[in-house]
């Protein structure tokens, strides 16, 4: 040990400018330093930054395209940023674009997919947090069939049910009808939901709800009082999910509707195939990101929620 | 008058018994302690009692009441858990307050009752917190406070101290033992831990595959262990096994490789048949140097292995072959490799049957 201090000793008489310290530590010491342009950075920022450009640049043309005038279009430079900047065919798709006969644009189609969401986003939630907490928490006899024909029903390709449904709808008197979208959505909701919610009340302690049974709360009172205040993570991702999932919805929408009821993501469709006149590209990309706005939105103010939610759920069920 | 009574109990889940045709009497303010390892039943059985878990056969009686239908608020009993199962959203107040707003009592009642166990358990100071932002210890005390509110005859602990750490567990230890005291409620505690045991039970049911094993007084299954099993589950270091040969008649002694211990002073349950049989001796019962003399066993042995543990020391030795342990005071200082006289009292040990594990 002497030894090494007497030959660490010269070192330290060159760095002598430095405030000496003791000479067992004149080796690298503190924080580790970091090269910012190491080849490792470049590396990894370089393959993001290239990945992110490859996912935007669609969205950006489709920005910048329905900024523009039609002659601006024409030219055929879709990379280029607009001259003059128009927000005419917004406003077109908005409120006059025509789809068939009716020609007050997105609007109506907006509207139809907020009437259809919010009821069908409600519905399968609430029935589905009430059949998670059920499954997970009361064993009830049967509880085990009920779960497995649920899950089942999760795996069934939605084509296979499409016209059943459809004659279902019409001995009810639903068909055609925004309520009877509702309905469709709610019950294709309850496989996935279910299994959410009982995966997360699951993960909740046990000995939460048998205090609760101890204090003498019943299944209402449990499920209200207990359960749902400590819920909010999942019940946030099953709003996305939902949101989601009931808005971007094509195929039940253009099935069980007729065209006054179409949802906005049919509507878009059919904006955007039009065959007669004139394709509108600045209209129809307007549409599209109109259409896009919802589900964007939504991401945008819940991810941090919907993170958490996703991960809680995971962790045990 | 007996608080509460299990008769005959069975639980399968399935195939499996976890519970078999348990019986259990505990008098009213008796302290009664479920001891045994995981999987024996014991939280299953305390369970049953509360009416979480239905039956599968048998009865309860909680105060001369046939229970066994009942749910667990209609049972008069109150419940501490593990892992204190507070609810997180509301605070001590709302926890302590929770049932009996449920149970529709009146308000300044609830009051009266909120602040009786707050004063007993101290933790006014809380009131206004949430769960979140109290310490480990200060939970659980929330937790017993929910039961106390409740003004139940019966109080069931689920482990409640296992989730806290070693000086926090003393502590409560002693609060439980205190406000048992001061409430003479009867008291089933579940644990695996002996030392809790030990201090805190008015009686000890050892379980086992759903069994009790035996139910007694604290020093009475510590000194006369019905079996192998539960000699070998208290004690801590634990007690040492000796196999060897029993030969009864007039001059009994139990007969190892190079040594035969009389056991012509030891208490006989039964009379032993010739035979395998295993001698169990606890490492404080042992004897050194002229001490180890004047028992009427004693033996020449060599030190394998010292473990200071502070307030004693144990010692690894070897007698007749086998791995045989003992006690001695810290400050007598032993290495491996010396030689030393031990001896030990065979009336203080026990005596287990060869084949059952039973005491003879």
């Amino acid at each position: 040990m002497a030894e090494q201090v007497l030959r660490a000793a010269p070192d330290l008489a060159v760095a002598s400018a430095v405030p000496a310290r003791t000479s067992a530590l004149s080796g690298p010491q503190g924080p580790k330093p970091r090269r910012r342009f190491s080849r490792r950075n470049i590396f990894i920022y370089g393959t993001l930054a290239l990945v992110a450009v490859y996912y935007l640049l669609p969205l950006y043309v489709m920005v910048v395209t329905s900024l523009k005038g039609m002659p601006e279009i024409r030219l055929g430079n879709i990379f280029s940023p607009p001259v003059e900047i128009t927000f005419e065919p917004w406003v077109k798709a908005w409120s006059t674009a025509c789809t068939g006969l009716n020609c007050d644009g997105l609007s109506r189609g907006f509207w139809n997919s907020v009437r259809i969401t919010v009821p069908s986003v409600f519905l399968s939630i609430a029935i589905a947090s009430i059949n998670g907490y059920a499954l997970a928490n009361w064993r009830f006899k049967g509880a085990e069939v009920f779960f497995t024909v649920l899950v089942v029903g999760a795996f069934i390709p939605y084509q296979v049910m499409l016209y059943p449904i459809v004659i279902v709808l019409r001995e009810i008197g639903l068909y055609g009808s925004l309520w009877g979208l509702v309905l469709v959505h709610t019950i294709f909701g309850m496989p996935i939901l279910t299994l959410l919610f009982r995966n997360y009340f699951a993960s909740l302690p046990e000995e939460l709800f048998k205090a609760a049974r101890v204090d003498g709360a019943g299944f209402w009172t449990i499920y209200l009082r207990i359960m749902l205040p400590m819920s909010l993570p999942i019940f946030v991702v099953a709003i996305i999910l939902q949101v989601t999932g009931i808005w971007n919805d094509f195929l039940f929408g253009v099935v069980y509707t007729k065209p006054d009821t179409y949802p906005m993501t049919v509507q878009l469709n059919n904006i955007v195939n039009a065959v007669q006149g004139v394709k509108e590209y600045n209209v129809n990309m307007a549409a599209t990101l109109l259409t896009g706005l919802v589900p964007l939105v939504i991401y945008f103010i819940s991810g941090k929620l919907f993170v958490r939610g996703i991960a809680a759920g995971a962790v045990k069920g | 008058m007996t608080s509460v009574q299990v008769r005959d109990v069975s639980l399968s889940f399935g195939a499996y018994d976890v519970l078999k045709q348990l019986n259990l009497d505990v008098p009213e303010g008796e302290f009664l302690v479920l001891l045994g390892p995981s999987g024996c039943g014991k939280s299953t059985l305390l369970n049953c009692i509360a009416g979480l878990l239905d039956v599968s056969d048998g009865q309860i009686f909680i105060k001369g009441k046939n229970v066994t239908w009942e749910e667990p608020k209609d049972r008069g009993i109150g419940m501490v858990f593990q892992s204190y199962a507070l609810y997180p959203q509301m605070t001590v107040e709302g926890n302590l307050s929770f049932g009996l707003k449920t149970a529709g009592m009146a308000k300044d009642e609830i009051a009266r009752r909120i602040a009786r166990a707050a004063e007993i358990l101290q933790i006014e100071p809380l009131l206004k917190r949430k769960p979140a932002a109290l310490s480990g210890g200060q939970r659980q005390r929330v937790a017993i406070g929910r039961a106390l509110v409740r003004d139940v005859d019966v109080f069931l602990f689920d482990e409640p101290l296992s989730n806290l750490d070693a000086k926090l567990r003393s502590e409560l230890r002693v609060e439980i033992k205190r406000l048992h005291q001061k409430l003479a409620n009867t008291m089933i505690y579940v644990t695996h831990d002996q030392i809790e045991a030990m201090t805190l039970a008015d009686r000890i049911a050892v379980m086992k595959g759903g069994v009790i094993q035996q139910l007694d007084a604290p020093q009475v299954i510590y000194n006369k262990p019905v079996n192998r099993f539960v000699a070998g589950f208290l004690g801590s270091p634990g007690m040492n096994f000796l196999d060897g040969q029993v030969a009864g008649g007039a001059e009994p002694a139990f007969a190892i490789a190079g040594a035969r211990i009389p056991l012509d002073r030891y208490g006989f349950d039964r009379v032993a048949a010739p035979g395998k049989a295993v001698l169990g001796v606890r490492p404080e019962h042992i004897a050194l140097g002229e001490a180890a003399r004047a028992m009427p066993f004693s033996a020449d042995a060599g030190v394998e292995l010292v473990e200071p543990m502070g307030s004693d020391t144990l010692v690894w030795t070897k007698l007749g072959g086998q791995g045989f342990a003992f006690r001695v005071e810290a400050e007598r200082h032993l290495a491996s490799g010396d030689q030393l006289r031990i001896g030990f009292d065979p009336a203080r040990a026990s005596l287990f049957d060869g084949q059952s594990g039973n005491r003879i």
